[in-house]
């Protein structure tokens, strides 16, 4: 997440949201929208890929110029899913920084794992609420200038970002045990604030 | 009537809503997504929600009166159906949605149907009450009233 965070000079964030649903889609763009933030919003991953350049050429810019700063993308969508869209961010080298949020309804601890495991940088249950997008919106703007205030929780972030040794160490390759979900620092809340 | 009259009835009205479990705290969450930058956004979210539920309501019939019945589509409609009614917070539709998807991984036509009786049912009744709510809003803001009156209830 490097230079991509001490770049964002207006501290507006470009959003590139993907959702089948029209109904999310224009929930998760006023989201952003009152959080300050640029929206695309767009209806599955392959119109995503087109938006970022498939071939990555462009480097997360958007056809309109405007570089993309993350990605939130649903899980469950026809054609391609979030899970694939996001195997294919993080195999371009040029659309790999950008951090990917998933989204879905469905509470599955397999999904999670899956999707943290393949570098999500959180996994989020829908709905996504104002204070999701709003915590979202300053782990990423604070990326990984060593804000001391942040204190242990964003170092440990950077410590189990897809790229270090040690989220290599602690991520299984046996089906996650329970001693190795306690050291998922990156684990989202998963309680519902019904 | 009077503003404080019409504001009181708005209230009493969707707090019988969430009462009932009509609606969910999502609801709410709308309302602080609307300002005075967007002043329709709950109309217009709901809007959209009646006409997808309504497109998806009737590609459901269609489905399941085909010959041979395709419960994987049905099923993917149905989980359509289950995230933007709980996108808007329509409790008890999302609610309806949920032994529907296990009827079609049982693939059982008749528990489907009866299924999609119930989720019709939840679908018209959230509607007309929503219609209902919006309307009343409306005389609020013509008679000179507040509209983010939900905000009371946070």
């Amino acid at each position: 997440m490097g230079s991509e965070c001490s770049s964002v000079v207006a501290e507006e964030l470009h959003v590139l949201a993907v959702d089948d649903c029209l109904v999310d889609r224009k929930v998760i763009e006023r989201l952003l929208k009152i959080s300050s933030c640029k929206v695309t919003a767009v209806e599955s991953g392959t119109r995503a890929l087109q938006y970022l350049g498939l071939d990555g050429e462009k480097s997360s810019v958007g056809f309109d110029g405007l570089k993309v700063n993350l990605i939130m993308t649903d899980y469950s969508m026809p054609g391609m899913t979030g899970y694939e869209l996001l195997k294919k961010i993080k195999s371009s080298s040029n659309l790999r920084e950008i951090p990917v949020v998933i989204m879905s309804s469905e509470k599955v601890l397999a999904r999670i794992d899956r999707c943290l495991e393949e570098g999500a940088e959180e996994f989020l249950v829908k709905p996504v609420k104002l204070s999701d997008v709003k915590r979202l919106r300053d782990i990423i703007l604070r990326g990984d200038e060593n804000d001391e205030k942040k204190g242990s929780r964003k170092r440990k972030l950077q410590d189990l970002s897809p790229t270090s040794s040690l989220a290599r160490d602690l991520t299984p390759l046996k089906p996650a045990s329970a001693a190795s979900k306690q050291s998922r620092l990156k684990r989202p809340r998963l309680k519902n604030t019904d | 009537m009077e503003v404080n009259q019409l504001q009181r009835t708005f209230l009493e009205y969707t707090a019988a809503l969430f009462r009932e479990g009509f609606l969910d705290s999502q609801f709410t969450q709308l309302y602080q997504l609307q300002d005075e930058s967007n002043p329709k956004f709950v109309v217009e979210v709901v809007s959209l929600f009646f006409d997808d539920s309504e497109r998806l309501i009737n590609d459901l019939t269609r489905a399941l009166d085909e010959p041979i019945v395709d419960f994987k589509k049905i099923d993917a409609h149905v989980h359509q159906l289950k995230g933007s009614s709980s996108s808007i917070g329509a409790h008890r539709v999302k609610n309806s949605c949920l032994p529907f998807r296990d009827f079609c991984e049982a693939q059982n036509t008749d528990g489907c149907l009866r299924c999609l009786q119930q989720v019709k049912q939840e679908y018209l009744l959230i509607k007309n009450k929503l219609e209902d709510l919006f309307q009343l809003e409306k005389q609020i803001v013509a008679a000179g009233g507040s509209t983010n009156l939900v905000e009371w209830m946070l």
